[in-house]
C-alpha cells in the first residue's frame, strides 16, 4: 500500500517531534525525588554513625533486603499491569520447604536452587491461571493462595524446622560471592557483594532494559494503562498477565532459596510479612497502583533508600517497628507532598 | 436453574451449606454441638464479626483499609496503658477511649484519601506500619500484662448474660446498628452509590469525601472496640496482637459476598462469612485435626467464594439471536 | 412567549490552555424545546456542566426565574429543577430502579430511616407517567439502554425538574424507542418544563425542536426559532465556513475477491454470517442498534469467540483466534469505543500509533525510537492529525484527533481488509467529512472496507454495497445504484414498520 499524498491539512502547523525539554519537568520526576531522599538519607545517617559507611557493614546491609528487592522486580512488572501478587512471601515459605527437604535427600547447591524455582513457577501458574483463565481479581485471589501455600507448608512441616543443608549451599547464602579485593589506591577497590545482592543488580538492570526498550516491555505499558485497548490492539494481554504471575512465582522462589541459605534454617513462619514490605517498596519507587506507570530505577532507589533507612537506624539500636514508623510516615509523605501542592502527579 | 439464577439466594446457600457443615461436624463430634462450645465459638468469633463488617463499609466504597489490625492492637494497646496507669478510671470511659482511639486513626485514613486523593490500599498500608510502630513508643517497648491490667476491665468480656457472653451481645448490636444503617439510612445507601459508580454519585448530589470519611471513621472506631475486647479477654497488650488479622477480616469479607470492586455487600452476608471462618477456625481442634490445617483449609474457602462470587457478578451474555432471547441463554452448537 | 424559565448571561469558563466558553447568553422558555447545537469542543458540554452544577462559572451567572442562583454542586443544581440525561447513562447497575430514581434524596420516614414503601410506590408512579413499564423493584443492569434513558427520565421528573437537558440521548436508540422519546419530550413540554435537546443530527432537531442555540469555539453564534433557520445555514454556522458534500464519493476500480467469510456462527449474538469482500470496495454494514454488526466483526476479528465459520482470505483459510492473528493475516478492526477500546488516552501519540505493529520497530532486541517517530510523522502527517508535538498525551487531543490517530494506529499494521465501527460518532461536521473523505481514498490505495454505520446517509453515501443485518443474521443486500433508503431501512426493521 502506498502512502498517498497527505491530505489538504492546515499548513499553519507544524507537529514537533517532542515537547520542548524544561528543567522543571526533569526535576519534578519521581526519580529525581528518590536520589534527593537517598543522599538526605546517607548524609544523615554517616553524621550519625561512623559505622555506616563501612564497607563490610553495607554489604552486610544488603543481605537484608536483597531477598526482597528480587522479588520487588516481578512485583513492580505485576502492579504495573494492574495485578498485585500477595502471596509471595508464601510461595517464599513453600519453596524453602521444598528446600529443606530436598536437602536432607542430599541434593547439591544448583539443584536446591533448582528446586525452589520450580515450585515457586508452579505457585506461580496458578495463580496466573486463577486470575486470567478464571478472570478473577488478583488481589483477592493471592489473598487465598497466600493463605493456601503457606497452609500447606504448615500442613506438611507442623511444628518443625529444617536445618540439615549443604555447607557450598550454606556458603552462597551467607559469604561474599565476589570478594573484597584491595589496589594499591586507597580510595580504588573491589567492593564486597554478596550473591543475593549481586543477582538482584544484574536482575534490575535486565527488568529495566526489558520494560522500557524492549516491544513486551512497552506492551506491560499498555496493558497497565489499558487493558482493553490493549487487548484490541493485537497484544495478547492474558497471556502476558499470566507469565507475569510466573515470573513473580519464580523470583519468589529464588528468594527462598537465598533466605534458607542465608538463614541456614526455615520454619513454616519464614517470611512473613514481606508481601506489604514488598509492596511498600514498589510502590514508594513510583510505580502507580493505578497502573501503565513507573520505572525500574525507581524501583531500585527506593529498595536503596529503604534499605539504608533500615540499616541506619539498626545502627543506632533503633527497633524494627519505630523503624516502621518511618517508612510508613516516608510513604505517606512521599505521595501526599506533591499533591498538596496541586501538581497533578502519577497517581 | 443457571448457577446465575441461584446466586440471588447467595446468603441463603451459604447459610445451607453452614448448617449442613455444622451439623456433619456435629455428627462426628457431638460435643461440637454443645451449647458450651457454641458459646465458645460465637465468642471467638465476635471480634470477626465486627471487623469484617466494618471492612465491608469500606470495601463497598471500592477502598480497603489494611491498617485494621494494628489499629486493633494500638487502641486495645492506649485502652489496656489507661486500665494501667489509671485503674480508678470508669470501665465505659477506658471502652470509650479506645473506641475515640481507634475513631481518630480512621478519619486519619478518610482524610488523606479524601482530601488527597491518595489510593486506599497506599494510605493504608502506610498507617499499618505506623500505628504498629506507635505501640512500642508509645508503651516505651514494654507489654502490658494481665497483673497490670484492672480486674474489672479484663471481667468483663468474660461476663454471661442469657447464655452469651458480653462480647457475642456486642456483637450482636453492632450487627443490627449496622443494618439499619446500611439499609435505612440515606448515608448507607450512599455508600452503596459511592462505590457503585462514583460518577453518578456525583451528579446525585452525593459528597463522595464525607461518605469516605464515615466508612474509615466507622471501619476505625470498630477496631478501637475490638482493640479493648481483644486485650481484655486475652489479657495481654502489645505490638504483635492481631499481626496478619487484616488479611484474615479480608477474607471473611471476600467469603460473605462482599465484591473487591465496590458497591455491592451485605451484612448477613458478611456474617455468614465471618462465621464460615470462624467455623473453621474452632473446629478443626474438636474434629482432631491439627491446627496446621486452619491456613489451608481458610486458603481453599477463600479461592472457592472467590470463584463463586465472580461467577454470580458476570455481566449476562448479549442475546441478540431470537433463538437466544427464547432459551434465555447460549444456543446448542 | 412567556417569561423565561433559565437564563445563561455571559457565562464564561477557562481551563488551563482552553478557553471553554466565552460571554455565552441563552434562554429558556417554559414549554418549548430548544436544540443546543455545535460540533464538539464548541462548549456544548461545559453549558450542560454549568447548568448542572459541575462546574462553576468564572465569569457571568445562571438566572432562574429572574434570581440569579450559586450552584456549589450538583445537588444545588438539583433542587433548582435542573436536571439532564446523558448519552451514556450514569447511573447504579447494582442498585434497584427505583434507588435509582431516588439516589440523593431518597424519601424517609419516622427516625429518618429511608421509607422503602414510599419509594416504591413513588417510583412506579413516575414511571407509570412516562409509560414506562419497567417494575420499581428490578435491578438496573437487566434493563436495556433505552429502558435505562426512561429511568433517568424518572429521575428528572421526580426532582420536579422544570430544565430537563437530553445529550445526545438518541444515539443508542432504536427508531421506535425515538418516538417514544420524543412522545415523552412532547408531554414535557406539555406541562410546562423547558427541554435542552442537544444531538447531531438535523433530522431530528428539526422534528423536535422550537427554538436553537449554536455555539462554535466557546462562543454563540446564533439563536432563534428553529423554523427560521435551515440545516445549510446551521452548519455554516457551526462550521464557521461553507461545507459542500459532506460524503464525496470517489470512483475506484474495484478488484477481485479479497476476503470471503462463510457461516460465521456465535452461540448467542449472531449466526450464519457470511459475505464476500473485494479490493477497493466499501462493503457498508447497516442495521438497528443491537443487531449483532459489531458483534460479529469483533468474532471476525478474534476478540470474541465464534463457534461456527470459516475465513478465506486471499485464497487461503484462515483461523483467528485472537486479534494478533488478525493483524498477521491482514485484518483490522478500529472500534466504535474510541476511549476505551480504540485509544489509550495516558500514553501519547506515537506510542498509539506504533502499538499494533510493534514488531516491525524492532531492531535486534530493542524498540528503535527512531523508527517509531518516522512512521509517527508519516501517519500523522498524511492523516493531518493536529497536536503540539508526536509525545503528546492523547487525552489532551480532540475527538476527531483521538480518532485519526487510531484510524493511524491500525494503518500502520498495513491491512488487506479494514473494518471501520461507527468511524463518525460523535466526531464533530468538520473532521467527519474528513474522515469520509480519507475512508474512499483508503478504497482507491486497495484496501477493502467494511464501513458498520447507523447513518444511513453516511452509509449510502460511502457503500458500493451494503448488507443489511437484523437480530443477528443478514437479512438482505442492496448494490450502489440498485437501493432506496426505504428499502435498506425496510430490511433493517423487518418492513413492519408503519409508513413514516
Amino acid at each position: 500500500m502506498n502512502v498517498g499524498a497527505p491530505l489538504p491539512a492546515e499548513s499553519r502547523y507544524t507537529v514537533l517531534d517532542a515537547p520542548p525539554r524544561r528543567i522543571r519537568d526533569v526535576l519534578l520526576r519521581w526519580e529525581v525525588i528518590l536520589v534527593i531522599l537517598l543522599a538526605v538519607t546517607i548524609v544523615v545517617n554517616t553524621m550519625v554513625s561512623p559505622y555506616f559507611l563501612d564497607v563490610f557493614n553495607l554489604a552486610d546491609a544488603t543481605f537484608n533486603f536483597s531477598e526482597k528487592a528480587i522479588i520487588a522486580l516481578a512485583m513492580a512488572f505485576l502492579i504495573l499491569v494492574r495485578q498485585i501478587d500477595l502471596s509471595v512471601a508464601a510461595i517464599v515459605a513453600l519453596a524453602a520447604m521444598g528446600i529443606g527437604y530436598a536437602a536432607e535427600a542430599g541434593f547439591g547447591p544448583l539443584e536446591l536452587f533448582a528446586v525452589a524455582i520450580l515450585i515457586g513457577l508452579l505457585c506461580g501458574a496458578f495463580n496466573g491461571l486463577l486470575v486470567t483463565y478464571a478472570g478473577l481479581p488478583s488481589i483477592v485471589v493471592t489473598i487465598g493462595t497466600m493463605s493456601l501455600f503457606r497452609g500447606i507448608t504448615q500442613v506438611i512441616l507442623g511444628d518443625q524446622a529444617k536445618t540439615k543443608y549443604p555447607a557450598g549451599y550454606l556458603d552462597l547464602g551467607q559469604s561474599y560471592f565476589i570478594k573484597m579485593q584491595e589496589t594499591g589506591i586507597s580510595w580504588l577497590f573491589v567492593p564486597p557483594v554478596p550473591l543475593s545482592f549481586l543477582i538482584f543488580l544484574v536482575l534490575a538492570v535486565i527488568f529495566g532494559i526489558f520494560l522500557h526498550k524492549t516491544r513486551v516491555g512497552r506492551e506491560l505499558f499498555a496493558i497497565g494503562s489499558n487493558p482493553v485497548a490493549a487487548r484490541f490492539s493485537g497484544i495478547p494481554v492474558n497471556r502476558l498477565i499470566f507469565l507475569l504471575f510466573v515470573l513473580s512465582g519464580i523470583l519468589s522462589g529464588l528468594a527462598g532459596a537465598l533466605l534458607t541459605a542465608r538463614l541456614g534454617s526455615m520454619r513454616s513462619n519464614i517470611a512473613v510479612g514481606w508481601e506489604l514490605d514488598i509492596v511498600t517498596m514498589v510502590i514508594l519507587g513510583g510505580v502507580s497502583i493505578a497502573g501503565g506507570v513507573g520505572s525500574i530505577l525507581g524501583v531500585v532507589l527506593a529498595v536503596f533508600v529503604l534499605g539504608l533507612v533500615t540499616f541506619g537506624m539498626s545502627l543506632n539500636n533503633i527497633p524494627g517497628q519505630v523503624v516502621s514508623v518511618y517508612i510508613g510516615a516516608l510513604l505517606i509523605a512521599v505521595i501526599a507532598i506533591p499533591r498538596l501542592f496541586g501538581r497533578a502527579r502519577r497517581f | 436453574m443457571t448457577l446465575r439464577a441461584l446466586m440471588k439466594f447467595r446468603e441463603l446457600i451459604l447459610a445451607g451449606i453452614l448448617i449442613v457443615g455444622v451439623a456433619a461436624i456435629g455428627a462426628y463430634q457431638p460435643v461440637f454441638l454443645e451449647w458450651e462450645n457454641i458459646s465458645d465459638l460465637l465468642t471467638e468469633t465476635s471480634v470477626l464479626f465486627m471487623m469484617a463488617l466494618a471492612q465491608m463499609v469500606v470495601i463497598l466504597t471500592r477502598g480497603i483499609d489494611l491498617s485494621v489490625a494494628a489499629n486493633l492492637a494500638l487502641s486495645g494497646m492506649i485502652a489496656a496503658l489507661i486500665s494501667q496507669y489509671y485503674p480508678e478510671t470508669p470501665l465505659v470511659l477506658m471502652i470509650a477511649a479506645g473506641v475515640l482511639v481507634g475513631l481518630l486513626l480512621g478519619l486519619l485514613n478518610g482524610g488523606l484519601i479524601a482530601f488527597l486523593g491518595i489510593p486506599p490500599i497506599v494510605v493504608t498500608l502506610g498507617t499499618l506500619a505506623i500505628y504498629r510502630g506507635m505501640i512500642i513508643i508509645i508503651a516505651g517497648g514494654d507489654q502490658v500484662n494481665a497483673s497490670e491490667m484492672g480486674e474489672e476491665f479484663q471481667a468483663f468480656p468474660k461476663l454471661v448474660v442469657f447464655g452469651l457472653t458480653t462480647p457475642v451481645w456486642i456483637a450482636i448490636v453492632v450487627s443490627v446498628l449496622f443494618y439499619v444503617f446500611l439499609n435505612y439510612s440515606r448515608p448507607g445507601r450512599a455508600l452503596y452509590a459511592v462505590g457503585g459508580n462514583p460518577v453518578a454519585a456525583r451528579y446525585c448530589g452525593i459528597d463522595q469525601r464525607r461518605q469516605e470519611l464515615l466508612a474509615y471513621g466507622i471501619s476505625g472506631a470498630v477496631s478501637g472496640l475490638c482493640g479493648y475486647l481483644w486485650v481484655a479477654r486475652y489479657g495481654v497488650a502489645y505490638s504483635e496482637i492481631a499481626n496478619g488479622y487484616e488479611l484474615t477480616v479480608i477474607a471473611a469479607c471476600v467469603i460473605g459476598g462482599v465484591s473487591i470492586g465496590g458497591g455491592v455487600g451485605t451484612v448477613p452476608g458478611t456474617l455468614l462469612g465471618a462465621l464460615f471462618l470462624g467455623i473453621v477456625m474452632t473446629a478443626l481442634p474438636v474434629m482432631q485435626i491439627s491446627p496446621f490445617w486452619q491456613m489451608a483449609i481458610s486458603g481453599a474457602v477463600i479461592l472457592g467464594a472467590v470463584v463463586i462470587n465472580a461467577r454470580a457478578e458476570q455481566r449476562p451474555d448479549k442475546l441478540i439471536l431470537p433463538e437466544a432471547r427464547r432459551l434465555g441463554r447460549k444456543v446448542p452448537a | 412567549m412567556s417569561e423565561p424559565i433559565l437564563t445563561l448571561s455571559g457565562v464564561s469558563k477557562s481551563f488551563p490552555g482552553v478557553r471553554a466558553l466565552h460571554n455565552v447568553s441563552l434562554t429558556l422558555h417554559p414549554g418549548r424545546v430548544t436544540a443546543l447545537i455545535g460540533e464538539n469542543g464548541a462548549g456544548k458540554s461545559t453549558v450542560v456542566k454549568i447548568l448542572t452544577g459541575i462546574y462553576r462559572p468564572d465569569e457571568g451567572e445562571v438566572r432562574i426565574g429572574g434570581a440569579a442562583r450559586h450552584f456549589s454542586s450538583p445537588r444545588d443544581a438539583w433542587a433548582a429543577g435542573i436536571a439532564a440525561i446523558h448519552q451514556e447513562t450514569v447511573m447504579f447497575d447494582e442498585l434497584s430502579v427505583a434507588e435509582n430514581i431516588f439516589m440523593g434524596h431518597m424519601p424517609v420516614g419516622g427516625a429518618r430511616m429511608v421509607d422503602w414503601a414510599e419509594m416504591r410506590s413513588r417510583a412506579t408512579e413516575l414511571l407509570k407517567r412516562i409509560d414506562a413499564p419497567i417494575p420499581a423493584a428490578y435491578p438496573l443492569r437487566r434493563l436495556s439502554v433505552a429502558q435505562k434513558h426512561l429511568v433517568e427520565i424518572a429521575r428528572a421528573l421526580s426532582h420536579e425538574a422544570q430544565v430537563v437537558i437530553m445529550d445526545e440521548p438518541t444515539a443508542a436508540l432504536s427508531a421506535n424507542e425515538i418516538d417514544d422519546l420524543f412522545r415523552i419530550v412532547a408531554q414535557l413540554k406539555a406541562e410546562g418544563r423547558a427541554v435542552v435537546f442537544i444531538s447531531h443530527k438535523f433530522d431530528e432537531v428539526f422534528r423536535i425542536a422550537d427554538d436553537f442555540v449554536c455555539l462554535r469555539d466557546g462562543e454563540k453564534v446564533g439563536d432563534g426559532p428553529i423554523s427560521g433557520v435551515t440545516p445549510p445555514q446551521l452548519v455554516r454556522m457551526m462550521v464557521g465556513r461553507p461545507v459542500d458534500q459532506v460524503f464525496p464519493k470517489r470512483d475506484v476500480p474495484i478488484g477481485d475477491v479479497i476476503l470471503k467469510v462463510e457461516g460465521l456462527s456465535n452461540a448467542t449474538e449472531y449466526a450464519d454470517v457470511s459475505f464476500e469482500l473485494r479490493k477497493g470496495e466499501i462493503l457498508g454494514l447497516y442495521g438497528l442498534i443491537g443487531a449483532g454488526r459489531t458483534e460479529a466483526m469483533q468474532g471476525l476479528f478474534g476478540i470474541t469467540p465464534i463457534t461456527r465459520g470459516k475465513v478465506v482470505l486471499e485464497g487461503r483459510e484462515i483461523a483467528i483466534a485472537s486479534p494478533s492473528d488478525a493483524i498477521a493475516a491482514g485484518i483490522s478492526y478500529v472500534p466504535e469505543d474510541r476511549q476505551d477500546q480504540g485509544a489509550i488516552l495516558s500514553l501519547g501519540i506515537r506510542e498509539n500509533i506504533t502499538l499494533a505493529n510493534l514488531l516491525r520497530h524492532v531492531r535486534g532486541l530493542f524498540l528503535s525510537r527512531a523508527s517509531e517517530r518516522d512512521e509517527t510523522r508519516r501517519l500523522g502527517n498524511r492523516l493531518a492529525i493536529k497536536a503540539a508535538n508526536w509525545e503528546q498525551r492523547l487525552g489532551e487531543l480532540s475527538g476527531g484527533n483521538q480518532q485519526k490517530v487510531v484510524i493511524a494506529k491500525w494503518l500502520a499494521t498495513h491491512p488487506k481488509v479494514i473494518v471501520l465501527d461507527e468511524p463518525t460518532k460523535g466526531i464533530d461536521i468538520g473532521s467527519k467529512a474528513a474522515v469520509h473523505e480519507f475512508i474512499g481514498e483508503l478504497a482507491a490505495d486497495g484496501l477493502a472496507v467494511i464501513l458498520i454505520s447507523s447513518e444511513l446517509p453516511e452509509v449510502m453515501g460511502l457503500a458500493d454495497r451494503v448488507i443489511v443485518m437484523k437480530e443477528g443474521r443478514i437479512v438482505d443486500e442492496f448494490r450502489r445504484g440498485a437501493w432506496s433508503a426505504e428499502g435498506i431501512v425496510g430490511a433493517a426493521t423487518g418492513a413492519h414498520r408503519e409508513a413514516a
